[in-house]
């Protein structure tokens, strides 16, 4: 299934912040048919690093969507009968308007200028362009980590506009571990001279405290068991060790290359921007409580964790559950062995598929 | 239920056609009003459940400890959370649900006393399937053994049961009575039959829906 990358542009775009972004352009792929009825819409929400591109063989570079595994005919989300979506998000850098995009006001790319957003201003221009197909309910969200806070926080701010959501590995606010891992990402960044205080179009990057902070990210997404599974203690290419700093270990050369993999997709200041917005991320903020600020949502859910996921732990899940079920919303919960981490919801998708399945299979028949 | 439809009820031959293989899930099937809100603790893979959305439209829910039976319960469209039911029904808010049913669980509980509390708290009613331990089986298997005992209703080697508080009928009853709960129906069964006759003595399960 060879898919191709489109672009749609809208006038304007209202922030929490208090500001307005225009215009916005949004890049999303679709896969499946729409049907007559319109509501056999599914919106797939990508994770941190993720773009559009979530499903099929990118017409443009060739390589499979990040959750190809997922999406597709006869797969979880069967594009023979559900219609999927996909947009990169807000403040992204593969297609959606983002701070490595060109301020129309100045010329220039926005660098630092651009606003400072959230993941209640990442949904809203989801929504713009739902509005933008013609889809009155969109049958599910879904996503795992940032996707699934984007599941949530379309639950709670378009509750008549989503029949299900299934947020995976995700949580109802960023904890301060989550902070804590984001600020040494982007630290590294800003330390890098090649930052330029942002301004580095035209210029060299700031790759190495890109790829340093890529470094760390990786080490969350793993768990102590994959790694020591993938890597042990395993020496690269060598009997003994260097007694030097070159690589010694897979781990590091695994890493490294990660690091520097990363830098030929991703914006720094991209990085900067949507972690942020992870980190502002707290469903509950504005409410006495988080089964108040719940209050509002109308949809099933289906909540899914990781057994071995120590970014997003299984706690967080359970504590959105337990929310839920105060308001004795339709929730199913279950945490699925995985030795992953939290890049199961990516790699591990046997069991997840089962699940999803059969819970949208039960929720569009009762929808229809 | 009416008392005129109760004494129907009982009336019914005492022959009890199976649901799902289980002759207390056909009790069940028949207590549970069409179109209510229905909670299953330890709904295993969520058969009866799926059952009750199918044939009495019900709003159902489950609570279940395995993971790969949530898994299963999920897969079969019903809304399913993975957690213990000893302490896990606090979020729910009070009188959540019509029906609160608890089959072949109560046994395996920590807190048998508070599981029940909390299922009249988040439900109108309860309905509570065991198996009894007074049945003559048992009596009789530790009588002649001296060993604790396995019977068809107790297979279980006692250092692999699941099984961790042993009641029967009259022990139930006992409860409720303390509890203040009104016993609104008693089934017991015995095989395929209900059994009114010595039901301490004769019931391998008892089914019983009480109120508070």
């Amino acid at each position: 299934m060879i898919v191709e990358c489109n672009t749609v542009r809208f006038d304007s775009l209202a922030l929490d912040s208090g500001g307005t972004l225009a215009p916005v352009d949004v890049a999303y792929e679709t896969y499946g048919q729409l049907n007559a009825a319109r509501s056999n819409a599914i919106l797939a929400l990508h994770a941190f690093s993720g773009d559009a591109h979530a499903a099929g063989i990118s017409h443009e570079t060739g390589k499979p969507g990040w959750w190809d595994n997922m999406i597709g005919p006869g797969k979880a989300f069967d594009t023979n009968r559900y219609f999927v979506i996909c947009s990169n998000v807000l403040g992204g850098c593969r297609g959606t308007t983002g701070p490595s995009s060109i301020n129309p006001s100045t010329g220039c790319p926005y660098a630092m200028s651009f606003p400072v957003i959230t993941i209640g201003d990442m949904v809203r221009l989801q929504k713009m362009l739902i509005d933008w197909f013609g889809i009155p309910r969109l049958l599910g969200v879904t996503g795992g980590s940032m996707g699934g806070m984007q599941a949530l926080e379309w639950a709670v701010s378009y509750p008549d506009r989503v029949v299900s959501a299934i947020p995976i590995a995700a949580t109802t606010r960023h904890s301060a571990q989550q902070i804590a891992f984001n600020e040494v990402g982007r630290q590294a960044i800003m330390a890098d001279p090649d930052w330029r205080a942002g301004s580095y179009y035209g210029h060299n990057p700031p790759a190495r405290g890109l790829a340093v902070a890529r470094m760390v990210g990786h080490i969350t997404y793993m768990s102590d068991d994959s790694m020591r599974e993938k890597f042990g203690r395993r020496l690269r290419g060598k009997q003994d060790f260097g007694f030097d700093f070159d690589v010694d270990f897979e781990v590091e050369s695994y890493l490294r290359y990660r690091g520097s993999q990363f830098v030929n997709r991703f914006d720094a200041n991209s990085y900067l921007y949507i972690t942020k917005a992870m980190d502002y991320f707290d469903l509950s903020s504005k409410h006495p409580s988080l089964a108040a600020a719940l209050e509002p949502a109308d949809s099933r859910f289906l909540v899914i964790s990781f057994s071995s996921d120590w970014l997003y732990p299984s706690y967080q899940s359970q504590e959105m559950v337990r929310a839920l079920r105060s308001r004795n919303c339709d929730v199913a919960y279950v945490e699925l062995e995985s030795n992953y981490g939290h890049d199961s919801f990516l790699v591990d998708v046997a069991e997840q598929s089962e699940l999803v399945r059969g819970f949208l299979a039960s929720t569009f028949e009762k929808a229809q | 239920m009416s008392a005129q439809a109760a004494n129907h009820q009982a009336n019914k031959p005492a022959f009890v056609h199976d649901l799902l293989g289980r002759s207390d899930y056909a009790i069940i099937g028949d207590i549970v009003a069409p179109g209510t809100r229905v909670l299953d603790l330890g709904c295993g893979e969520g058969e009866l459940l799926e059952w009750l959305v199918a044939n009495k439209g019900v709003k159902a829910r489950g609570v279940e400890k395995s993971s790969a039976r949530v898994q299963r319960a999920i897969a079969r469209g019903v809304s399913v959370f993975q957690g213990d039911i000893d302490g896990g029904l606090a979020d729910y808010p009070d009188q959540t649900f019509d029906y609160v049913i608890l089959s072949q669980t109560l046994q395996e509980t920590v807190y048998p006393r508070e599981v029940l509390r909390e299922m009249l708290r988040v439900g109108k009613r309860a309905i509570v399937a065991f198996p009894n331990f007074g049945h003559w089986r048992v009596r009789l298997s530790m009588l002649t053994s001296g060993r604790a005992p396995r019977t068809r209703i107790f297979p279980y080697a006692w250092y692999e049961s699941p099984n961790i508080h042993f009641l029967t009928v009259f022990d139930f009853e006992e409860l409720a009575t303390l509890e203040g709960l009104k016993v609104e129906r008693r089934y017991c069964l015995a095989g395929r039959h209900k059994v009114t006759l010595l039901p301490n003595l004769m019931a391998e399960v008892a089914v019983f829906l009480v109120t508070r």
